[in-house]
């Protein structure tokens, strides 16, 4: 999977950031204070946040259907997510971790990863579904409130990967967990895993104006 | 000076020119002669089919002794090596030997979830029981109460359970109960090419995918008795040195982040963002997995990949001093890093403890220089070691490492001269045998041992991470911590739950 061409020449342009030459250029002046510079180099520099990618339709409206308008209206247009290692090698975890970063800075997108299930839309599960770990993550899906998403990052999440075969692993996160979204890759780009976290996003907001909704029910747990 | 452990090991009967094997009574001395040289430093202990091996490093390097195990239980090493117990309680749990004297019999792979026990012995029973209630270590006292944490922690990490026993604020006693990540890495490599099973390698620890796949292939190579060509071993040697780069820069910004002081976690991120983008233009891949194989390396670097390298590299040492000063003077910073999560030098050296763990408590190891192995042999470059043993040292250690990485990746590629990156295997009458290869990844040694049939398919083959040694020292080092303090300690020993549950 490749990310599409818009974000590969976004890529080069991070490779050649502007800021060290143009430092190079204003420290060249015989200004004395190093203030200047500096700020002068804040104020022109683009920012380091890349535009969002672009969500595929076809995905969104598959997602789409999968939801409720009753439930799009509850949600609105963000997604609290909360992360759940399944038995992963951390290849994941460290894609997952670069999209906080300044780079891929999904919070502006209305995605923040949340510490809890039980304040999440959603469960972003890697890893196969390793048999030391069934329980703990199917009670991390019994204790997020409806309505939930459950997405399966990862070649290891989406059917097991390279270690299905093996006596400590039941497969993919699909055996263990209703799956709404697989996001291939091993392990999958940060940008490819933006657009499906987008994607649900959108599919949230199809044909329906977030209203503000009933209070949430108590999870029974 | 005496070395009864080394010597005793070095008298027993030669196996497949790399191991030496001891009978019961041997073993048994073996554990006596550790206790009277403690500086022979102790890798590792796992099983095979019919036999028990022990890793150690002496003065001549790897050391393998073994122990012909017909019953059900061997001799445990752990009375003379406590970091023995973890091994111990691994064998008993993947091959049904029980170490006899251990100083833990308690499971820890084996979480009762399986179909099967003993799954990697030569007959598994089935399991009729069901899964078991953990034990823990007791702690007792006024106001002794527990913390149960995970396996599903608050951040973006890897599952593994810690039991706190706490008084007030004070961590009492913390213990790790981990292999919640246990997939049958090492069921899964028996009976394949070493060239098939190098992806299992690869995905050890997906942080350490470089160090895990070179020492796979050292050993694989050794196994075979080929030798790559001498640009996959300059190539293997950049993306090490890149891989360090990149975990260092992360661990740094997190360990900010951990102490809620968020800009050098924003700039890291950039400047490891950037050299991922690098290196997926220079080998096809942002962590390098699947790069390193046995015979060499599985793509040659890409026609426009060195300058894309040296731009990411270069942005990184302009980034350099400005994170060094402002990580360094504020105190607010300092005021949590200094003095947090102490690892004593006598305890670093006693586990042998690798990478920036041990150096950052005085132990001057690097297998990279202690090794010497290709190409780092013919490389100059400083290893840093300090003895304060605190968070603040770990991370003192990394910016060190950093900069010596930066230089060695540069004199990495100036070097490469057009040539073979991939030999291949010798034919197939030639191919059993066994080999043992010891690699510095970015948190230590890496250490790989295996067994090639006569097909030249794998008889066992066991990678052991340095974060097997690590985990046992973090429960030493957050003693007399504050509670809020152990994602800093955690974070500060970076230990890899993957690559120990296997």
């Amino acid at each position: 999977m490749s990310e599409p061409p818009e974000n590969a020449s976004q890529q080069d342009a991070a490779a050649k950031a502007p800021w060290p030459s143009l430092r190079q250029a204003l420290s060249g002046l015989s200004w004395p204070p190093m203030l200047l510079p500096r700020l002068t180099c804040n104020l022109l520099r683009a920012p380091l946040t890349e535009s969002g990618p672009p969500v595929p339709e076809v995905t969104v409206a598959a997602l789409a259907e999968r939801l409720e308008a009753a439930s799009r209206a509850r949600l609105g247009r963000s997604l609290a997510i909360r992360h759940v290692g399944s038995g992963s090698c951390n290849g994941c975890e460290l894609e997952i971790n670069a999209l906080s970063g300044v780079v891929y800075d999904l919070e502006r997108l209305g995605l923040r990863f949340v510490a809890s299930p039980r304040h999440a839309d959603v469960l972003l599960v890697t890893g196969p579904a390793c048999r030391n770990m069934t329980e703990a993550v199917q009670r991390a899906w019994q204790c997020a409130p409806e309505p939930k998403w459950v997405v399966a990052v990862g070649d290891c999440a989406v059917d097991g990967g390279v270690f299905r075969d093996s006596y400590a692993v039941e497969g993919g996160v699909g055996q263990v967990l209703p799956v709404d979204l697989v996001i291939p890759g091993c392990p999958p780009m940060p940008g490819l895993m933006l657009e499906g976290l987008l994607a649900l996003v959108e599919a949230q907001r199809e044909d329906a104006e977030p209203q503000p909704g009933p209070l949430r029910n108590e999870p029974e747990f | 000076m005496s070395r009864p452990a080394t010597e005793l090991i070095r008298r027993g009967v030669a196996r497949a020119g790399i191991r030496h094997e001891l009978d019961a009574d041997g073993w048994l001395a073996l554990r006596d002669a550790l206790a009277e040289e403690p500086e022979l430093d102790f890798l590792g202990l796992w099983a095979e089919e019919g036999a028990v091996h022990a890793a150690f490093h002496g003065p001549d390097g790897v050391l393998l002794a073994t122990l012909p195990v017909t019953g059900g239980a061997f001799p445990a090493l752990s009375p003379a090596r406590p970091a023995a117990a973890w091994f111990e309680r691994a064998v008993a749990d993947l091959w049904g030997r029980r170490a006899e004297g251990g100083t833990d019999g308690r499971p820890w792979l084996d979480h009762g979830r399986w179909a099967v026990t003993a799954p990697l012995s030569s007959r598994p029973a089935p399991n009729t029981s069901e899964p078991p209630q953990p034990v823990f270590l007791p702690a007792t006292g006024p106001g002794v109460h527990q913390v149960p944490v995970g396996p599903i922690h608050a951040g973006v990490i890897e599952p593994g359970h810690f039991r706190f026993h706490v008084q007030g604020e004070t961590v009492v006693r913390l213990e790790a109960r981990l292999g919640y990540a246990h997939k049958g890495t090492l069921g899964l490599m028996r009976g394949k090419s070493p060239r098939a099973a190098a992806r299992f390698a690869a995905r050890i620890s997906g942080d350490s995918t470089v160090a895990h796949s070179w020492a796979f292939a050292a050993a694989a190579e050794a196994a075979l008795g080929v030798k790559p060509p001498p640009r996959a071993l300059l190539l293997r040697g950049l993306m090490a040195e890149l891989e360090r780069i990149a975990n260092h820069l992360n661990d740094w910004g997190a360990l900010c982040g951990d102490a809620a002081f968020a800009w050098p976690q924003a700039r890291c991120g950039v400047l490891r963002e950037g050299l991922l983008r690098a290196q997926e233009a220079a080998f096809g891949h942002r962590l390098m997995m699947d790069r390193v194989v046995p015979g060499g390396v599985s793509i040659d670097i890409a026609r426009s990949g060195p300058d894309r390298l040296r731009a990411a590299l270069a942005g990184i040492g302009d980034g350099l001093p400005a994170l060094r000063r402002i990580t360094e003077e504020q105190a607010s910073l300092q005021d949590r890093l200094s003095g947090t999560g102490v690892l004593r030098p006598e305890l670093a050296a006693r586990f042998a403890a690798g990478g920036f763990v041990g150096r950052a408590s005085g132990r001057d190891f690097d297998a990279r220089r202690n090794g010497a192995y290709p190409p780092y042999d013919s490389l100059a470059f400083e290893v840093p070691v300090l003895q304060a043993g605190d968070v603040e040292a770990r991370l003192a250690i990394r910016v060190a490492e950093l900069e010596q990485s930066l230089a060695l990746a540069e004199t990495l590629m100036a070097r490469l001269e057009p040539g073979e990156t991939l030999v291949a295997p010798p034919p197939e009458a030639m191919r059993a045998g066994e080999g043992v290869a010891l690699v510095e990844g970015f948190r230590g040694d890496v250490l790989c041992w295996m067994a090639l049939d006569e097909a030249g398919l794998i008889r066992a083959c066991f990678s052991r991470d340095p974060s097997w040694l690590h985990w046992p020292l973090l429960e030493a080092a957050v003693e007399g911590n504050i509670l809020a303090d152990f994602p800093l300690c955690n974070k500060s020993f970076n230990a890899s739950y993957s690559g120990v549950d296997l």
